[in-house]
């Protein structure tokens, strides 16, 4: 899960990590206030979790609370790359003199985590790494024994950090590493951090992505999903334990496993090119495929407005074809009138025959089988041309 | 021969009593795979039938390799314990530790990784994974046994059924060893290390290696093909059409911005001089036509 930058200040403040006053608004009138109690002159920034919000207007500096006001309802309902914007941030402005920036984050290459520490911040860290990677500073850090005061220094003083900050950015940096672990993120991104004209190192802008695997031990993490975002389809899927991800086809799609589903929706796109038509979703019902999983996923999919046809495509592995087909079976039975729209199923591997047959019997008027995935893809194609 | 298991693989099944545990237990024993003995911390001392079997319970990994020399453990262990029960693999020198547990957090699984390393004794694979079969001589895992037989194909992908669809599609000429590394962002073993294994062994003629979005492990795999592999490759990669910034399933297939593509995995392992099929369908017809010339 991304975090909305105020939920990233939030975070960093509670782990003691350096930031300025910012509270979050939804209205002109919020901002307003949260302006005047702040004082002074405010940044407001759109929430937005897409980068590139500066350049598209995002981000303004207001005199004082009115004028704040005025800032925030010119950038709230913005668009900004497909994004609405529905929050914004009142920030405290702060004088500042340098930027410089610091992540912490997962490296899938080296399978450790990752510091980079910069004293060339507020512009792309890509950019730094390819015009002056001198500046770049780049540690794998062992997750079992984590950053020490002594290495925070060594990776700052690699990172160019002039010698009269080194220790308070040290001291930002070992900060940012509990907060990472404590909160099992995979990414934390202070950019910039910065210093201001009276010598502070202050965290101004962060990311923060959290693992959703740890939700487990971080109960408090729900209340920072975003459920204004969330596609309803994708919302009530979610609520279901169902794996799904709208897209904007009209091929619906269901499989057993992550990789035989990417695969699915592979072969139909290559399909439906024919016909002009696309997947409509991902949607793996995962090893088990009960019936009840399946009436799940494929209310689900009949839900979507955007569906034509259906592709039902399943490997038995562990779970036979028979209990497969007897799911389709029974959630068409439990959907009754509400299953409108034509389904291809495509059975392979355990107890196989036994499935067709059971689907052969049912014949269910909906319902037709192909024996390959390829066969399948084109058929669902062809029906959602229709 | 195969890769990493085999007829004198002795195993023991971590999270053996729980309920996942068990079903798999029996499922691997009416295989034939030689599962010894299981561990759940506070059970040590029972016994446990299984499928006829009689399989002792201890407490620690360490104490069921000492009583019945187990090489090799499996975990079922749910994610809130997997990581206690991967440490205690590794520390106690276990040269072989397959996890299938889904949902583990990534910090624990960084944190045994790295143990695992540091001690140098024993190969993770996973997490999340289907596990890996050696046709014939052992099924360590949840792979069903009965899609293909014994042959000289070597499979190494990161989808558990996608490695079902290709097992199936080329049963005829069965294979070796087929390892389902796993889909999360950090696992134990890699589509190289299964490469270089494969190669290295003298019962596999031809690998398959199917890969999928998020990362860059395929274009690593891709350069060790280039340096290290003589025996034909014929590689398939999922989620060509899958969106930027979505996560498909695996916590590790996500394309973002330029890197993790389809497109560019596919790019590198052809330049590898590997053949990548466009469907699951069409790199079994790629396979077959190299075994066939053979």
């Amino acid at each position: 899960m991304d975090l909305f930058e105020y939920q990233a200040r939030d975070l960093f403040e509670a782990h003691n990590i350096p930031v300025l006053a910012g509270a979050v608004a939804t209205t002109a009138d919020e901002a307003e206030q949260a302006a005047a109690s702040m004082g002074g002159k405010v940044v407001v920034k759109a929430q937005v979790k897409v980068g590139g919000r500066g350049k598209a207007g995002g981000v303004k500096l207001a005199e004082d609370a009115a004028d704040a006001k005025v800032k925030a309802s010119a950038i709230l309902g913005m668009d900004i790359k497909g994004h609405t914007v529905h929050k914004v941030m009142i920030a405290q402005a702060a004088p500042i003199a340098e930027e410089y920036y610091m992540a912490i984050l997962l490296d899938r290459a080296n399978r450790n985590f990752l510091v980079m520490a910069s004293v060339a911040g507020g512009m792309e860290i890509e950019e730094v790494a390819h015009t002056s990677p001198e500046k770049l500073a780049r540690v794998g850090i062992d997750p079992n024994v984590g950053i020490s005061n002594d290495q925070a220094l060594e990776i700052v003083k690699a990172g160019q950090f002039p010698a009269d900050i080194a220790q308070s950015v040290a001291d930002v940096l070992v900060k940012l590493w509990s907060a990472f672990v404590a909160e099992d993120a995979t990414l934390m991104e202070i950019n910039p951090l910065v210093k201001t004209v009276d010598g502070r190192i202050i965290a101004l802008d962060g990311k923060v992505t959290l693992d959703d695997n740890a939700e487990f031990r971080h109960p408090n993490h729900e209340a920072l999903v975003d459920h204004a975002a969330a596609n309803p389809l994708e919302a009530a899927a979610k609520e279901k334990n169902l794996n799904y991800v709208k897209l904007d086809g009209e091929v619906g799609i269901i499989g057993n496993g992550a990789g035989l589903v990417m695969s699915t929706l592979d072969v139909v796109a290559y399909a439906g090119e024919k016909y002009g038509v696309k997947p409509a979703n991902f949607l793996d019902i995962g090893g088990g495929a009960s019936a009840e999983v399946m009436a799940n996923g494929l209310s689900i999919i009949l839900g979507d407005p955007d569906v034509r046809s259906v592709f039902v495509n399943v490997f038995g592995g562990i779970t036979a074809c028979d209990a497969v087909a007897n799911g389709i079976v029974q959630a068409l039975e439990i959907l009754g009138d509400k299953a409108t729209k034509p389904i291809v199923v495509r059975l392979d591997g355990n107890n196989v025959l036994e499935g067709r047959r059971i689907l052969n019997e049912a014949a269910h008027p909906l319902v037709q089988q192909l024996d390959t995935m390829d066969g399948a893809a084109a058929k669902a194609a062809e029906l959602a041309a229709k | 021969m195969a890769i990493f298991i085999n007829k004198e693989t002795k195993v023991i099944v971590q999270g053996m009593t729980g309920s996942e545990g068990t079903k798999h237990t029996t499922r691997m024993l009416k295989y034939g795979t030689n599962v010894v003995g299981g561990v759940t911390p506070g059970k040590g001392g029972q016994v446990v039938e299984i499928d006829g079997k009689q399989l002792p319970v201890f407490n620690s990994v360490a104490e069921a390799v000492a009583a019945t020399g187990a090489n090799a453990s499996v975990v079922f262990v749910p994610p809130k314990f997997a990581k206690a029960a991967v440490m205690d693999a590794i520390d106690a020198e276990l040269p072989l530790c397959v996890v299938i547990t889904e949902g583990i957090p990534v910090h624990d699984s960084a944190a045994f990784y790295a143990h695992a390393v540091a001690k140098g004794k024993t190969r993770l694979i996973g997490p999340n994974c289907p596990g890996l079969i050696s046709p014939g001589l052992s099924n360590i895992g949840i792979i069903p046994g009965d899609i293909t037989g014994a042959g000289r194909i070597g499979l190494v992908s990161k989808s558990g059924t996608l490695t079902y669809q290709m097992m199936y599609e080329l049963r005829d000429f069965g294979f070796s060893t087929a390892v389902g590394i796993g889909g999360d962002p950090i696992i134990g073993t890699t589509h190289i290390d299964c490469l270089k294994a494969f190669q290295d062994d003298p019962d596999t003629d031809a690998i398959v290696m199917i890969g999928e979005i998020g990362g860059d492990a395929e274009e690593r795999a891709a350069a060790f093909i280039a340096e290290y592999v003589t025996k034909p490759v014929v590689g398939y990669v999922a989620g060509f059409t899958a969106p930027e910034g979505k996560t498909m399933g695996h916590a590790g297939a996500i394309v973002s911005g330029s890197s993790g593509t389809a497109e560019a995995k596919k790019v590198a392992l052809e330049a590898a001089g590997v053949k990548v099929g466009k469907t699951p369908s069409e790199t079994a017809a790629l396979m077959r036509e190299i075994l066939s010339a053979k």
